[in-house]
């Protein structure tokens, strides 16, 4: 890995935690604005990306392959199983929509404030897919980038 | 062999020709019950404002189960591929 200047270094810092905040942003707003898990979580992993080709074999030696499969996984197994949640209708039925609980809030017909405590099952849907393409695409990265065992 | 050329080019051409002016104008889709009853009803039924999320997450919920997997299938091949790089 070669050594990138300290202006590179700096610049990759800054900006790595505004495009966290902005994936985070998008995935947690998914069911009002346009996005969602998918597009949220490639936005973190573009964060990732960033840091690793600024910093080197310092940003991939800090990250453990071991905690973002754990997290993949887990996200993945937990979106399953919202769906499951759903089976006493039918599968991915969203059983928490307009029930008052967590998201639970009614929507009114046509143009409204848009709430986020709204859209039942959705917006969890979206958490646990963005952990999961965050990670996803992060391993594959750590994977491709992390690999040179020279210097 | 030029002549065979040429008539097929022009066989080709007067198809393709033929597809563009039989396409319906733009705007007007064959059925539209399915996207007009989303469209209706997802923010009675999914309390969702977003109908595209709520078409994803709610009442196409499989194909996005379908692509969360496909994604996992990538990581995992990958994963496998550079199994020992890291340790």
């Amino acid at each position: 890995m070669s050594k990138n200047s300290k202006i590179v270094e700096i610049a990759a810092a800054m900006l790595a935690a505004p495009i966290i905040t902005f994936g985070l942003y998008i995935i947690a707003h998914g069911h009002l604005t346009p996005g969602g898990g998918f597009q949220g979580g490639t936005v973190i992993a573009t964060a990732f990306a960033l840091l690793f080709v600024a910093f080197g074999k310092k940003a991939t030696d800090s990250l453990r392959k071991e905690l973002l499969v754990a997290l993949e996984c887990t996200a993945l197994l937990g979106f399953i199983g919202l769906a499951y949640l759903g089976l006493s209708k039918t599968f991915f039925f969203n059983f928490l929509a307009n029930s008052g609980l967590l998201f639970g809030e009614t929507v009114s017909f046509g143009p409204n404030q848009g709430l986020v405590n709204t859209a039942g099952v959705i917006p969890l849907m979206n958490i646990f897919v963005g952990v999961e393409v965050s990670c996803g695409l992060t391993i594959i990265m750590l994977l491709f980038m992390g690999r040179d065992k020279s210097d | 062999m030029e002549i065979v050329k040429k008539f097929f080019f022009i066989l080709f051409g007067a198809f393709m020709l033929l597809c563009a002016a039989s396409l319906r104008p733009f705007g007007t889709p064959t059925q539209s019950t399915m996207d007009e009853y989303m469209i209706l009803n997802s923010q009675r039924e999914a309390a969702c404002n977003n109908v595209v999320a709520s078409i994803v997450f709610d009442y196409r919920g499989f194909d996005t189960l379908g692509e969360s997997t496909v994604l996992f299938a990538a990581v995992s091949g990958i994963v496998l591929l550079f199994r020992g790089a890291l340790d």
